[in-house]
């Protein structure tokens, strides 16, 4: 036997970890919460456009967004800027009014939400609008990001 | 006989795998989750015109604002700086009928944007900017002086909100595309 005894507080030396499902629930229903499990899959490139006087849109379920960018092709290259609504993109831009006069009738106080690429030329944006007044949908926002 | 008696076993449900199933959907979620704010510029298009004209609108309560394709802002067909615009706009909307060539009233004052085929978005949008800022600025002085509060700490359609927006109507026009 060794003279030296080490000494050892008394005290448990484990953390306790009783609380622990308690803090990991909490994080999972905060995230629970946060999540948008349908992402749409984006065709387009897109990068927005920074400005300063923006507003939030509250509510998530009044938007529909239309994605405008150059075509995604593979790789690193793009390719003609294109329409994509939902999953698919609109080879032909009459075809909007429709689609969007459906969306409309599903939610009368629908926002569309205008994704555009900052590098986009104004033409197609103007062609959408167009479709956009023609099926009833006036309320949009131009998306962008927060001026730093 | 009839003992039935049996080894007793615990009547709690064991807890200690909680823990891991809840990490388990919580490593999911964390995956999945995507928090992206929504933010941008609010705009109502006009609707189609019906054959009915539009009302006239006098010369001196409409400030017309092109953007053309070489991404020039031109105001009233004179070019200006996109930085000036915010002051331009203020000044138009804010005249009360001070100026013979603006407006009237802010009531009256609409802002018309034309746009070109070829005009580059994002100055589009840096001018957008520029005149959504103006009227914030507006609005924001309207209810510092009337209620002593920032305009963005109103509430949402509360009565004060729905004031300062009656005294400063957005009247934002967007121009009908040229033909062809």
């Amino acid at each position: 036997m060794s003279k030296f005894k080490k000494k050892q507080a008394n005290t448990s030396q484990s953390v306790p970890t009783s609380a622990m499902p308690d803090v990991v629930f909490m994080l999972l229903i905060f995230f629970m919460v946060t999540t948008v499990l349908r992402e749409v899959e984006l065709q387009v490139q897109i990068s927005y456009a920074d400005a300063e006087n923006i507003e939030k849109i509250e509510q998530k379920r009044l938007v529909s967004y239309i994605y405008i960018g150059p075509e995604r092709l593979g790789g690193n290259r793009v390719g003609e800027t294109k329409v994509q609504i939902d999953d698919a993109l609109v080879e032909d831009v009459n075809a909007i009014r429709n689609i969007m006069y459906d969306k409309l009738m599903e939610q009368p106080r629908l926002i569309v939400s205008l994704r555009v690429d900052e590098d986009s030329e104004f033409g197609i944006i103007t062609d959408v609008q167009q479709e956009l007044r023609h099926a009833g949908t006036l309320r949009i926002n131009y998306s962008t990001r927060r001026e730093i | 006989m009839l003992n039935k008696k049996r080894g007793r076993e615990s009547a709690e449900i064991d807890g200690s795998s909680l823990a891991d199933i809840a990490f388990l959907l919580l490593i999911f979620f964390l995956v999945v989750t995507t928090i992206d704010v929504d933010t941008g510029i609010g705009l109502v298009l006009p609707p189609i015109p019906d054959d009915i004209e539009p009302p006239p609108v006098r010369e001196r309560n409409l400030m017309n604002i092109l953007v053309n394709a070489q991404g020039m802002v031109l105001i009233n067909e004179q070019p200006a700086a996109v930085a000036s615009v915010r002051e331009r706009v203020k000044e138009f909307i804010d005249n009360n009928g001070a100026d013979p060539n603006l407006s009237e009233s802010p009531n009256d004052a609409i802002v018309s944007i034309k746009t070109d085929r070829r005009t580059p978005y994002n100055v589009y949008i840096d001018m957008l900017d520029e005149v959504m800022g103006a009227y914030a600025e507006l609005r924001h002085a309207a209810s510092m002086d009337r209620f002593g509060v920032p305009y963005s700490s109103l509430e949402d359609n509360s009565v004060e909100q729905d004031e300062i927006q009656e005294m400063y109507p957005k009247k934002i026009s967007i121009a009908e595309p040229d033909e062809g």
